[in-house]
Order: structure tokens, then C-alpha cells, then sequence
């Protein structure tokens, strides 16, 4: 009897663990940030691009939704999900801050000049150090945030087509 | 006799190196503990990613900041989560940290019933 | 052409495998049995010839960079030296694999040549339960990761190798470690077949002893080895750091010393047989386990292979079936067997030794599978990093030292002997050793004092036996002696290495000099370079030693490889006896600015010494008989 019990247990504990193991190839091995949601955002005070002024998070409170998105013009795949920003500027009217990391000015200004210019706030980040408190990790990221400065999606890597619609159905749902 | 002179030795010994201070730089061992995103298995320390030279300035800051090491690892677990950290967190993963003891224990009753039981054994 | 060689070849060599196994069941059924152990031995002499031209047929299609091979195409480059286009074989999954499947059958006929003439049904049922794997393996081989699948059209040129796979150590670590892991193979296939045909007891032990030795001590070579190539290659400056793949490495090496161990009761005492049985079954069971771990992608390494999940579901099948199999067969066919343990004697400190193992190779495994169980059952993702090896396991180091140097000489059934003498005077020589350094050189924390004391008292203690029994004329077995030494000068340099380290980071350009502890660093000048397969920028630092005007030119390098393009920070290392000097350099944001990372770090070379001491202990063994 004492025998079959420890039986049943090696048995039972072998199965559970295979079965993990199972189960776990289905998983994504790479690791992001994405489901970090639903925390507000640290407060932050950062320089505009032309050094004018500075914009805090009490300038976002009043959008209903705001896209935070992290760039650089050195930075290829932001080349790339630069023309999704601009419509998602023209056709969903969401109001973005851009926030310049690790850039030259003079190459940021040149890259918008270029591209057209989808930030209505645009703000540096020379050391990079301000984003490590939005949880940046690499860019291009963005960050979705509502007017309670709650994130309400992450965006890791370029913005891609699908981004839009599902950007879009989030605004609609309000 | 020599035994307990030894003991002695020992204990006093182990005493005078209570007050010896921990050598290891606060920075050093934060930096050791942080891991890489974007890197396979590197933690920022080792590591010459943008990520990690950007994350070693904003650590440095806190620790200037006056910000005690819990302080930073919860900042930064807040931000990225419990992956940024190599030393996870007790209090949600104690069962990690006391399994192994809790088999060391079991180990050492199995083996002391098992040469206690010989023993009874042999004197019957 | 070499593509349809080789594939036919693999057929062939399934086909050879089954009809040994075909031949084992007809050898075990007393009628149909019409012939000797001689037509194993032949077939399995076929079957291994055959693996090893299958091998030489893809390390030829590496020679002549044959790219209509898609293994060959993805891993290898025309300009890629002879040597690495060689090394490139075994450096990926398939052609790795196709190396396991080699030890597989060479240890199958190894084993066979070894005991021609010891008991058949044994002998039979070992060989049928290994080409039982060696088929399995062969499956998975050719139906799912077939080292010579076509690329059509024939590619022009090759992709390259990853440049950190493009090193010495890296080229023959990973044969190392298979002779030793799966070398394991072959005493998993005879505690099964000891289950089954009833060769038990001494008898057993006798013929599992010397292939756990010879796995044992290519699995310590491999571990050394491997570790040696990270630190030269990944530049990070550590050596260890406990990554899933090391650690896959060492779960199998802690099971192995425990059967070290415990082999030796069972050949002497007679005991212990069930446990040794569950240790033989364990250690291949390990190996596969971690080959699963690393193969099927699902841990972040720093080794990780190409990740590919089907890979990983057919090993999880493989290792399923596997586990059942050995449980199966265990429960129906195990004994209880009787024993007499006295409290003071060798075979309870072997099995003290065991419980330390054990417990070694509990924590490692939980901390190296707990990522995969938070994720699947909680979604979330947790990294388990050297802070919690060091923390778990460190402290336990300190008794078990303390017990590695006592135990050898105890005696077998019950000791009488009485060595309280020795063992203080020893125990004060290490603390009065250790505080000199304490005093005189810097102040360490509490753990690291008792780790280099009990590491101390090991190396006195054992070589304290070696001269007594030098003295007294009976020559010890030195492998033992050797082995123990190995391990306590091991945990010595690595408890003094970690203590005595320095390292700087800073940031600096050209031409400035900082200064670190007594080192004063000059960075002299900056060059492009290039290369047959890299371009570099090399850095060049004379590193003055302002206290014996010594001085060391130092160059890292930042290579950007052609093919694949990658960008890699070389380490620049003097090792000398007593320390390493460490240097990497690399580029800030694009500025004049580099930061750079130097390191001192004292007895390098002697951690690998004592560490190929070890090994060497198990080596000794084997040559003396």
C-alpha cells in the first residue's frame, strides 16, 4: 500500500511536470513588455525639440487618448512605421507626443522635414534615461495612454497596418 | 579538550568577521542583478547594449538619489516586469526559494532514518 | 550528390539498427536463438562505420562548402577558414545531433567488445534497449532534422557561421560533453537490462564502473572547456553564469558523481543497488531532458540554438516514453534489497556524498524549469539568475567540503579510527591561513571566509593522506586523491577570484589615461583593420602596474563580421599564472567617447587547472586498469 502511494506520487509528479514542458512549447519565447498595461504613467517634464518650452503629463490630461511614441531619425524601423503614425494623426485624430531618444536635433528636425511631422508635442530625451521610466527598452515603441494617464496598450517595435485598426477600435469604444 | 579549543578558535573567529563590511560595490551588485532585454542571457553589467548603458545611468542616479536597492528592483519591475531581475522576488516566488531546502531536509531525514533503522537492525 | 549519400546512408543505418534489434529479440527467445554474441559485434561494427562515414559525408560537404545542402548553406561560408568550416559541422542542431547518434552507437559497440564473454541475456538486453535510443534518435535524425535536406536552387554562397561559434574551445567543448552525456546512454540501457535479465548486485556494478568513469570524466573535460570558451568568447568576463544550457550540463555531471560514488558500495558492500539503478536511469534521463530544454527554444540562453517547436515535441515524446519505459520496468522488476548501514562508516558518507548531489541537482533543476512552470501557469515570466544559485547553493558548499576531505578515510562497515587530532590541527591551519589573508590583503564577507577555510582544510586533508600514506608505504589510489585536491583548489581560486577581483567601468577617449586601484590605463591609439572575414576597430592600452612598473599592451576589438553581418566586442586578456588583466572596449552613442570595462581578475589559470585536475583524478582511474 505505501508502496503504491510513493508509485502514484513519482508518477503523478513526472506527468504534471512532462505536461508543463508540453504546454510550454506553445509559448512565445521572446519577452516584451506588452502585458505590462493598466499603469498610469510617471510624471515627467521634458524640453521641447526647440528647447521653447517643456511638456508635462498635465498637458496630456486633457485628450481623451494620447500615443506616446518613442523615436529617433538614426533609427531605421521608425523610417518605417513613420507613415502609420501621419494617418493615424490625419484619419483618427489621436494627438501623439513624440519623444526624440538619443538624437542630434539637427538630424530629427531633417528627418521630419522629410517624412511630415505626425507629433503635435514633440519632446528630447538627449540621455535616454527618460524613457527607461516608461519602460522603454528599445525603440521604436509606443505607449497608448487615456486621460487618466492609465496605459492602455503597448506597442513594441514599429507600428504596423493591423496597429491602426486595433488603435482605432479602442477609440471608438469610448 | 583540543576540541573545544578549536571550537573556540572558531567561534571568535566567527565573531570578529560579523563586523567585516561587504566589500561588493552596491552599484556593482545591482548592476549584476538587472538583466538585459535585448540581450540573450546578459545582465547589464556585461552588456554594451544601448538599453544597458542608458539603464546604468538611470541606476546610478537612483542610487545617488539615496534609493536603497529594493527601491530601484521594485522601479524597475513596476516598468519591465519581473524578467529585469536575476534574483526573483521572495515574496512571489518563495516556493523557488525554499524547495531546494525543503529537499535538503527531506534528504537528510531519509538518510538518517535509513542509518537508524540499520542500526536498530543490527543490534536486534 | 552528397546530399543523396548521406540520406541514403542514414536509411541504410536505420534499417541496420532494426534488424539488431530484430536479432536481440530472436537471440532472447531460447528457440529461434541460432546464432552467438559474434553477429552483434559485427553488425554493430557495421552500424558504427556506417554512423562515422554519414558524419564524414557532411563534415566533406562543410570542406567543399556544398550549399545545395541546406545545413551546410545555412551554417557555412567559402571564405570561411578550413578549420571553422569543419567545426561548423557539429556547431548547429543537425550536425550536433548527427555527433550524438555517433557516441550512441560507439559506446553500443564498445560496451558489446567489452563484455563479449560476460552474460548474454545481459549483454543482449543492454544492446537491444540502446538501439531502442539509437533508432529513436535516428528517426528524429532523418525525418525531422535531416542534416542533408536540398536547397533548390543551389545557393551561391553560404550565410556563415555565427562569429562566437568561431572558436577553439567552442570546436571540441561540445564533443566532450557528448562522449560524456550521452555516453550515459550505455549504463542507462544496462540498468534496465539488469532489471530485466537479473544481473544484479557487484556484478552489475563491475560492469557499469568504468563507462560511468569514462562519462564522468569527459563530462568534467566538456564543462571545463565550455566554460573556458566563454570566458575568451562571450566577453563578458565571468566564466559561470548559470545559464540553462550550462546548467544542462551540470545536472547530468552532479547524478554522475553520485554514481561515482555509490557504484563503489554496490561493488564492495553489495548495497545500494536499487538507488545506483535510479541513478544509472536519472543521468541519461537528464541529458535528454536538458537537450530538450536547450534544443526546443522555450529558455532565453545565451546559446540558444535555432528555435524550432517540433523539435522540442519530438524529444518531449522521446523523453516520455523514455521516463515511462525505465518507471515501468523498475516497479515490476525491482527488489527490495537489504542492507546494514552503521552510522560511522565509507558507505554512509557516500551516501552523504549522494545527498549532497542530490540536493546540487534539485536546485538547479527547479531553478532552471521554474521560468517554464510561472509562465505556463501564471503568464508570467520570471528569469532565475546567478543571485539565486549563489545564494541556494554556496552556503551547502562549505559542509560538503568539509565532508569531501574526511570521508575517503573512512573505513568500509564501521570505522574505529580516531582522527579528532588531525582534524583541528588542520582546521586551525586553514582559519590561521585565511586570516592571513584577511588581515593582509582585504576583508571578505562572512560565506566567502568559510568557503576558502573549508576549501583549505579539504586540499591540507587530502594532501595530508597522500604523504601519510607515502609514509607508510601503501600507495593510496591517487585518482581519488587528485580528484578531491582538484575540487578544493577549484573552490579555493574561485572563492579568492571572486574576492580579489577588480573591475572598473568608465568612459574615456583617446589619448586619456585613467587610473584603477594601482593600474594606470593609457588609451594610446585607435586603427581600422581588416580581415579575411571581419572588419575591426582595434583599441590599444598599455595598462602600467604602478607598483612593479610592469607594463601590458592590451588591444580589444569591435568586429563587424561579413557574413552573417555581426557586430561582436572582442575581450583583450593577459593571462598570466597569478592573475588575468581584462579589457573591453565599446563605442558610445556614436561619440569620441568609449566605454571601457578592465577587469583584474587574480588565478584564471589555476581555477582551469584545478578543474582539469578533476578530471584528470578520473582519468588515472581509467589507465590504471
Amino acid at each position: 500500500m505505501k508502496i503504491n502511494f510513493k508509485i502514484t506520487l513519482v508518477l503523478i509528479t513526472v506527468s504534471f511536470i512532462l505536461f508543463v514542458f508540453f504546454l510550454s512549447l506553445g509559448q512565445k519565447s521572446q519577452y516584451d513588455t506588452r502585458d505590462l498595461i493598466g499603469k498610469k504613467i510617471d510624471n515627467f517634464n521634458l524640453k521641447t525639440l526647440e528647447g521653447e518650452k517643456n511638456i508635462t503629463e498635465v498637458d496630456l490630461m486633457d485628450n481623451e487618448y494620447t500615443l506616446i511614441n518613442f523615436w529617433a531619425s538614426w533609427c531605421s524601423p521608425c523610417r518605417a512605421e513613420h507613415k502609420y503614425l501621419i494617418k493615424i494623426k490625419n484619419n483618427l485624430g489621436l494627438k501623439i507626443l513624440g519623444v526624440n531618444f538619443k538624437d542630434k536635433n539637427k538630424n530629427a528636425i531633417d528627418f521630419l522635414n522629410e517624412l511630415g511631422n505626425p507629433y503635435s508635442y514633440i519632446v528630447k530625451d538627449n540621455s535616454g534615461k527618460h524613457s527607461i521610466k516608461f519602460g522603454v527598452y528599445g525603440i521604436p515603441e509606443s505607449i497608448l495612454i487615456n486621460k487618466d494617464l492609465i496605459v492602455v496598450k503597448k506597442f513594441i517595435g514599429p507600428i504596423k497596418k493591423e496597429d491602426l485598426e486595433l488603435i482605432s477600435k479602442i477609440l471608438k469604444n469610448l | 579538550m583540543r576540541l573545544i579549543y578549536t571550537f573556540l578558535i572558531f567561534f571568535s573567529f566567527l565573531f570578529f568577521n560579523l563586523f567585516a563590511k561587504d566589500i561588493s560595490t552596491k552599484e556593482a551588485e545591482i548592476f549584476k542583478n538587472i538583466r538585459c532585454l535585448i540581450c540573450q542571457g546578459q545582465s547589464i553589467a556585461d552588456s554594451n547594449s544601448e538599453f544597458s548603458q542608458t539603464l546604468k545611468l538611470v541606476v546610478k542616479d537612483q542610487i545617488k538619489e539615496g534609493k536603497s536597492k529594493e527601491e530601484i528592483y521594485d522601479f524597475l519591475i513596476e516598468k519591465y516586469g519581473e524578467w529585469i531581475v536575476y534574483k526573483p522576488t521572495f515574496s512571489k516566488n518563495f516556493i523557488l526559494w525554499l524547495l531546494p531546502y525543503i529537499f535538503l531536509l527531506l534528504g537528510g531525514i531519509v538518510l538518517f532514518l535509513l542509518i537508524k533503522k540499520r542500526e536498530n537492525t543490527k543490534t536486534n | 550528390m552528397l546530399s543523396n549519400t548521406g540520406n541514403t546512408l542514414i536509411f541504410i543505418n536505420i534499417i541496420l539498427t532494426l534488424s539488431i534489434i530484430y536479432f536481440s529479440f530472436q537471440f532472447l527467445n531460447k528457440e529461434k536463438r541460432n546464432f552467438g554474441v559474434k553477429k552483434f559485434v559485427e553488425l554493430s561494427l557495421y552500424q558504427t562505420t556506417l554512423s562515422l562515414i554519414i558524419f564524414f559525408t557532411l563534415i566533406l560537404g562543410f570542406v567543399f562548402s556544398d550549399f545545395s545542402i541546406e545545413n551546410v548553406y545555412r551554417n557555412s561560408h567559402t571564405l570561411k577558414p578550413l578549420f571553422y568550416k569543419i567545426t561548423g559541422t557539429w556547431g548547429n542542431h543537425e550536425g550536433s545531433l548527427l555527433l550524438w547518434i555517433n557516441v550512441l552507437v560507439f559506446f553500443s559497440y564498445l560496451f558489446l567488445l567489452f563484455n563479449k564473454k560476460s552474460n548474454h541475456i545481459f549483454l543482449i538486453y543492454t544492446l537491444l534497449i540502446q538501439n531502442f535510443l539509437i533508432l529513436g534518435f535516428l528517426l528524429f535524425l532523418f525525418v525531422n532534422s535531416n542534416p542533408f535536406s536540398l536547397v533548390v536552387p543551389k545557393p551561391l554562397e553560404g550565410l556563415g557561421l555565427n562569429p562566437i561559434l568561431q572558436d577553439p574551445a567552442l570546436a571540441i567543448h561540445p564533443p566532450l560533453l557528448y562522449v560524456g552525456f550521452v555516453g550515459s546512454s550505455i549504463y542507462f540501457s544496462a540498468a534496465v537490462a539488469s532489471l530485466i535479465s537479473g544481473l544484479t548486485g557487484s556484478e552489475f556494478a563491475k560492469k557499469i564502473k568504468l563507462w560511468v568513469l569514462i562519462s564522468w570524466c569527459f563530462q568534467t573535460l566538456g564543462i571545463t572547456l565550455g566554460s573556458i570558451w566563454a570566458y575568451y568568447e562571450l566577453g563578458w568576463g565571468g566564466f559561470w553564469f548559470w545559464d540553462p544550457v550550462e546548467n544542462s550540463s551540470l545536472m547530468p555531471w552532479f547524478v554522475m558523481t553520485a554514481l561515482l560514488h555509490s557504484v563503489m558500495v554496490l561493488e564492495k558492500r553489495n548495497m545500494l543497488y536499487s538507488w545506483v539503478i535510479i541513478l544509472c536511469l536519472m543521468t541519461f534521463t537528464l541529458s535528454v531532458t536538458g537537450t530538450f530544454l536547450v534544443r526546443s527554444g522555450i529558455l532565453n540562453s545565451v546559446h540558444t540554438f535555432a528555435n524550432d517547436p517540433s523539435r522540442g515535441l519530438y524529444i518531449l515524446v522521446f523523453l516520455s516514453v523514455m521516463i515511462f519505459f525505465a518507471i515501468t520496468i523498475f516497479i515490476k522488476k525491482n527488489k527490495k534489497d537489504h542492507y546494514i548501514f552503521s552510522g560511522y562508516s565509507k558507505e554512509t558518507f557516500i551516501l552523504a556524498n549522494n545527498w549532497f548531489m542530490a540536493f546540487f541537482l534539485f536546485t538547479i533543476l527547479v531553478g532552471t524549469v521554474y521560468p517554464i512552470f510561472t509562465e505556463v501557469l501564471t503568464q508570467t515570466k520570471v528569469s532565475v539568475g546567478p543571485p539565486f544559485y549563489n545564494i541556494t547553493i554556496i552556503p551547502i558548499v562549505i559542509p560538503f567540503l568539509l565532508l569531501m576531505a574526511i570521508a575517503p578515510n573512512i573505513s568500509w562497515i564501521k570505522d574505529r579510527t580516531n582522527n579528532l587530532k588531525k582534524i583541528s590541527f588542520l582546521i586551525i591551519l586553514s582559519i590561521l591561513i585565511n586570516s592571513i589573508i584577511f588581515h593582509f590583503f582585504k576583508s571578505m564577507s562572512l560565506i566567502s571566509n568559510l568557503i576558502i577555510i573549508s576549501s583549505l582544510f579539504l586540499i591540507f586533508y587530502t594532501l595530508s593522506d597522500f604523504f601519510s600514506s607515502y609514509k607508510k608505504k601503501i600507495y593510496l589510489v591517487p585518482s581519488r586523491i587528485v580528484s578531491h585536491l582538484g575540487f578544493g583548489l577549484l573552490i579555493f581560486f574561485i572563492g579568492l577570484n571572486h574576492n580579489f577581483s577588480i573591475e572598473k567601468d568608465f568612459n574615456i577617449k583617446v589619448g586619456e589615461k585613467k587610473s584603477v586601484e594601482n593600474f594606470l590605463i593609457n588609451f594610446e591609439s585607435l586603427n581600422l583593420i581588416e580581415k579575411e572575414n571581419y572588419k575591426a576597430i582595434v583599441g590599444t592600452f598599455r595598462v602600467d602596474n604602478k607598483k612593479n612598473l610592469n607594463s601590458n599592451t592590451l588591444s580589444p576589438e569591435i568586429r563587424i563580421y561579413s557574413q552573417p553581418e555581426t557586430l561582436t566586442y572582442e575581450a583583450s586578456i593577459r593571462t598570466r599564472l597569478s592573475h588575468d588583466l581584462y579589457l573591453t572596449m565599446s563605442n558610445i552613442n556614436r561619440t569620441e567617447l568609449y566605454n571601457i570595462k578592465f577587469q583584474k581578475k587574480p588565478f584564471m589559470m589555476m581555477i582551469w587547472l584545478s578543474a582539469i585536475l578533476i578530471s584528470i583524478g578520473g582519468f588515472l582511474r581509467i589507465f590504471k586498469k
